[in-house]
């Protein structure tokens, strides 16, 4: 089936039919021109969702926890966007997306569209389309986009790039929760949540963090929360819930959401820019080909000079700038 | 060192030697468990086992060599083939041709529907009906199963677990309207509620809720049904969803620990409802494997039995067990060699001192048996009873060097896995976490690449394999007709119970699932009233929550 | 390069055994698909929408209950009513030849039964999807 034959595909996105908003976001994963051009149709219109990103170690319960809130905001009669990305396998290339089946009382809800993402490639806990995909379901009507990634470190710091408010999910007896304390999580999170409340070594944890806290010398007001739950019984949900809303809504009104998203764009062209000057020089190019070529030929050599050819290859290449 | 020594170590030196000159054919040299087998094993491999400790006799401690001391000698195995299908008329008649061909004993397959607890009617049955088994929704349906049988004359096993309270409550009211008393009935429930959470995934209601239910059935039993066994303790779908042996051999053991750890939780006392306790084995394609496994099996649990739970009455000690042929080691290519399989499954387990036995049907990866495949099947244990002369001795692999030695590495092998499960918390914490889940998982996936590698032989699908059309054979066909039918029926039921009483009792079973009441009178009482097996499960759904598994990788 | 297959692999009807759908989803991920795993114990109409909102190229159902004649055809009416008649529905399980046949004629595609190996599904879904995929885009 194709996109372009018949109705307006992104009239049919707007209308709120999953199947179109299904096939827009394969175009987004794609990177297919098409959704570049819907893109430039509908980008006036985003920023109407709410965007969380949900990261933490892998076993922290986020996809019990992403169905929690989920079901606590159907009950407000709010629509429900899911995001939830794995990591592709960097042997194979493939990938076992199994967050969903995890979310299944949200199953046949047509309030709710979970879509499963593998990272393709991109280190780090986001997809390349990652930030797409989640567009497309702010024009497909959803109020609350939830975007569920695995945190290991350098993704916590990219899925907060994408969110409006980034809640980083811990729990106790994760032995790796220090590695990924140390590993950047402490700057992204906006709130910590620790699930599995009900374990031993709860205390432990929080005064953890806490003395982690402590050591970045923050004003108290400015402090990210600390709340706790048991996702699995419901225990906590709606208190989190109701403080990513009351967040949102406080920086809404103070400008900090407007300046966060402002920060977000930037980096998120700048991803662009720097994905595409890859693809130029690696592969429109095909500079990649002529460096393996290259090191066949001559043996060891030195990298440096190897980088200036290639550099210089993709300036003589290229046209000239010119400024508007 | 001795001079018997000297020489025997050079004439091994000797034969290394010459082993190691001689050619190896291509194979892996490993059993369908992927542990490796050596070429000999000699007495030296054996010298630390106990002939008196380890090795024993039959019907003593630790009963390695069986749980009774006369064995086949006084009684040969109870050949008792698992039947089901249909509509309870149909099954009936099949148990009339089994008992009727030389049958002991009833084994009852039930179809989905009843396995999770949901009537014929309901929507998520349609296409279900009738299917694996036979469709049991209500007393009416039990008593039909067992039309012209009288209960107290046979012994009857049911494969049933999430639901299997209830339906044993359909079966023990059936029987006392036959007239017959609850202390003259013999038979077994599968019951194992822990399996179903590892492997087989027909649970309904989460752990907590559910081992309440099974502590329920030991309970009634040990008070009310003296002869009956309320858990058949089950490896066979462990090994069915692709675990090792020595998996299935330590999970299934494990599982047992926890039913009884439940129990003297309740308060009952060890000895009171250990003797009742039975197990199931899956009797799978590595001969010797297998039958090592049984072995270390029945050492395993009397030494535990005794030493960690207090166990005095021996019969508390004695592990027995029932055993199914392995359905995954059939192919649906060439079906008469699934004959050959099965027969020295059922051997290894004949061999391994099994209690009962069930020997697959060779259409059984396409379909449920037909009456001719059945027969055979039947036949296959008849023969080896009968002529091959294997049930005349006790125990004769016993001293083998072989098979002491890998009795030996089976139960090492289990111990090292009970560490790893209390390490984990125990076997609920460890299923929550969904540790055997995985662990099976990854044995089946390594399994199935081996055998695509070629590393591990399925004759006629990875060798000698035909390339001529196979002929098809007439395979058993349920028709949709066995469900309308079923859903006419219960519509009639409904229509002409008596609404007030069947009402009562699920208010009943209500108010008992809340307290701590034993639920089998309820249950008893919803069944007399023709409450409907659906109608007592959606009231549990509701008092109990339903389960969703980890769904792990 | 072709972007990556996505498989939905699920257990439509009341049958629990799910080795043979967990080797199958372990396989196709070292075949380089993404596999979106849709569980047990699944209604037609659940995964009709998860196939839908993940926009997979195939489905891969499981079914071992002899229920197959029921469940197979019921998720690819669903599936087309929705418009995602393109979609590939394959699978595997207990189903006889004659069943096979039978299915095929309702829309159902190759189905792999006993005996049928990880290396020859994998390739019938890169075919297939091949296939499906180089016809829609040349419309």
């Amino acid at each position: 089936m194709t996109v372009a034959a018949g109705a307006d595909l992104l009239g049919r996105v707007r209308a709120g039919e999953a199947l179109a908003c299904a096939r827009l976001m394969s175009l987004a994963e794609r990177g297919d021109s098409r959704f570049v051009a819907e893109y430039a149709r509908f980008h006036q219109e985003l920023g109407r969702a709410r965007r969380y990103g949900i990261t933490g170690p892998p076993g922290a319960g986020k996809s019990t926890l992403v169905e929690g809130l989920a079901l606590h905001w159907r009950a407000l009669q709010r629509s429900v966007g899911v995001v939830a990305v794995d990591p592709t396998s960097p042997f194979s290339g493939g990938a076992l997306l199994g967050d969903r089946v995890r979310m299944s009382r949200l199953a046949l809800d047509p309030g709710v569209f979970i879509r499963s993402m593998a990272t393709r490639g991109v280190f780090g806990g986001l997809a390349r389309a990652s930030d797409d995909v989640v567009d497309v379901l702010d024009i497909y009507g959803s109020d609350t986009i939830l975007i569920e990634t695995v945190g290991v470190g350098q993704s916590e710091v990219d899925i907060a790039r994408s969110a409006d408010l980034t809640v980083v999910v811990l729990h106790p007896g994760g032995g790796d929760t220090i590695q990924a304390m140390k590993a950047g999580l402490m700057e992204v999170a906006d709130i910590y949540l620790v699930n599995k409340a009900d374990m031993p070594g709860l205390d432990r944890l929080v005064e953890q963090l806490t003395d982690i806290l402590d050591l970045r010398d923050m004003p108290m007001a400015e402090r990210p929360p600390i709340l706790t739950a048991v996702a699995s019984t419901g225990e906590g949900v709606p208190a989190l819930a109701d403080e990513l809303d009351r967040m949102h809504a406080a920086r809404q009104a103070s400008g900090a959401l407007a300046r966060r998203r402002a920060d977000n764009l930037e980096k998120r062209v700048r991803r662009l820019v720097e994905g595409r000057l890859r693809h130029d020089i690696w592969e429109a190019l095909g500079l990649a080909e002529t460096l393996s070529q290259r090191i066949a030929q001559i043996g060891p050599h030195s990298a440096w000079s190897l980088a200036d050819e290639i550099l210089d290859s993709y300036r003589r290449r290229r046209p000239p700038e010119t400024h508007a | 060192m001795s001079r018997t020594e000297t020489s025997r170590d050079s004439a091994h030196d000797q034969w290394q030697g010459a082993f190691d000159k001689a050619g190896v054919r291509d194979a892996s040299f490993e059993t369908v468990s992927s542990a490796p087998v050596a070429p000999l094993l000699t007495a030296a491999d054996v010298a630390a086992t106990d002939p008196v400790a380890d090795i024993g006799l039959p019907g003593q401690f630790p009963y390695t060599r069986g749980p009774y001391p006369s064995m086949y000698r006084t009684k040969l195995w109870t050949m008792r083939q698992f039947a089901g299908f249909g509509n309870a008329h149909d099954t009936n008649e099949r148990y009339k041709f089994l008992l009727g061909k030389g049958q002991d004993g009833l084994s009852v397959a039930f179809d989905l529907p009843t396995l999770m607890g949901y009537d014929s009617d309901h929507p998520r049955c349609e296409g279900e009906v009738g299917r694996c088994g036979v469709a049991i929704a209500s007393l009416k349906d039990m008593e039909a199963l067992f039309d012209g049988i009288k209960l107290s004359d046979v012994t009857t096993s049911m494969t049933i677990n999430s639901s299997a309270a209830i339906v044993w409550a359909m079966y023990l009211v059936t029987a006392q309207k036959q007239g017959c008393r609850l202390d003259q009935l013999g038979g077994t429930t599968q019951n194992d509620i822990l399996k179903e959470y590892i492997a087989q995934k027909e649970y309904i209601f989460p752990p907590q809720p559910s081992m309440r239910l099974v502590v329920d059935t030991m309970e009634f039993g040990a008070k009310h049904v003296p002869r009956w066994h309320p858990i058949s303790v089950s490896g066979y779908h462990i090994r069915e969803a692709g675990s090792t042996a020595v998996q299935e051999l330590a999970f299934t053991l494990a599982d047992g620990f926890a039913y009884v750890e439940a129990a003297i939780e309740r308060g009952l006392l060890v000895d009171d409802f250990a003797p009742r306790l039975s197990f199931f084995f899956n009797s799978h394609v590595d001969f010797f494997e297998e039958i090592a496994k049984f072995r270390a099996a029945r050492r395993i649990y009397a030494r535990r039995m005794r030493d960690r739970y207090g166990a005095k009455n021996p019969r508390s000690m004695q592990l027995r067990f029932h055993t199914q042929t392995a359905g995954c080691s059939l192919t649906a290519q060439q079906p008469l060699n699934n004959i050959v399989r099965t027969t020295w499954e059922a051997l290894a387990g004949v061999l391994g001192g099994t209690q009962s036995l069930h020997t697959n049907s060779m259409d059984e990866t396409l379909a449920l048996p037909t009456e001719t495949a059945v027969k055979v099947a039947l036949r296959t244990q008849q023969l080896i009873g009968y002529e091959s002369g294997v049930a005349n001795t006790i125990d004769p692999l016993a001293g083998s060097y072989f098979v002491e030695d890998a009795t030996n590495r089976m139960e090492q092998g289990a111990l090292d896995i009970f560490a790893r499960i209390d390490e984990l918390g125990g076997v609920i914490p460890a299923l929550e976490k969904g540790w055997f889940q995985r662990e099976i998982g990854k044995a089946a996936y390594k399994f199935q690449r081996e055998m695509e590698a070629g590393r591990q032989i399925i004759v006629g699908v990875n060798k000698f394999v035909d390339t001529e059309d196979e002929q098809p054979m007439d395979l058993l066909r349920i028709s949709m007709e066995t469900e309308h039918q079923q859903v006419r029926e219960l519509a009639e039921l409904r229509r002409t119970r008596s609404a007030g009483k069947a009402e009562a009792a699920l208010e009943r079973i209500r108010a008992d699932a809340r307290s701590s009441v034993n639920l089998m009178p309820a249950f008893m009482q919803a069944a007399d009233a023709y409450a409907t097996l659906g109608e007592m499960v959606d009231v549990l759904r509701a008092e109990f929550g339903t389960y969703r598994e980890p769904a792990v990788f | 390069m072709d972007t990556p297959i996505r498989v939905l692999v699920a257990k439509p009807g009341l049958d629990g055994l799910d080795r043979g759908a967990k080797v199958v989803a372990a396989a196709l991920r070292d075949a380089g698909m993404e596999v979106i795993y849709g569980g047990l114990h699944q209604t037609p109409e659940a995964i009709a929408e998860m196939a839908i909102q993940e926009d997979v190229d195939a489905v891969g159902l499981s079914v071992l209950s002899g229920a197959h004649m029921h469940l197979f055809p019921r998720v690819v009416n669903l599936l087309t009513k929705a418009g995602a008649g393109h979609m590939l529905v394959t699978g595997g399980g207990i189903i006889s030849a004659e069943d096979m046949t039978e299915l095929t004629k309702l829309g159902v595609g190759r189905l792999f039964g006993p005996g049928a190996t990880l290396k020859e599904l994998v390739e019938y879904i890169r075919a297939e999807v091949g296939r499906r995929r180089a016809a829609a885009r040349s419309v």
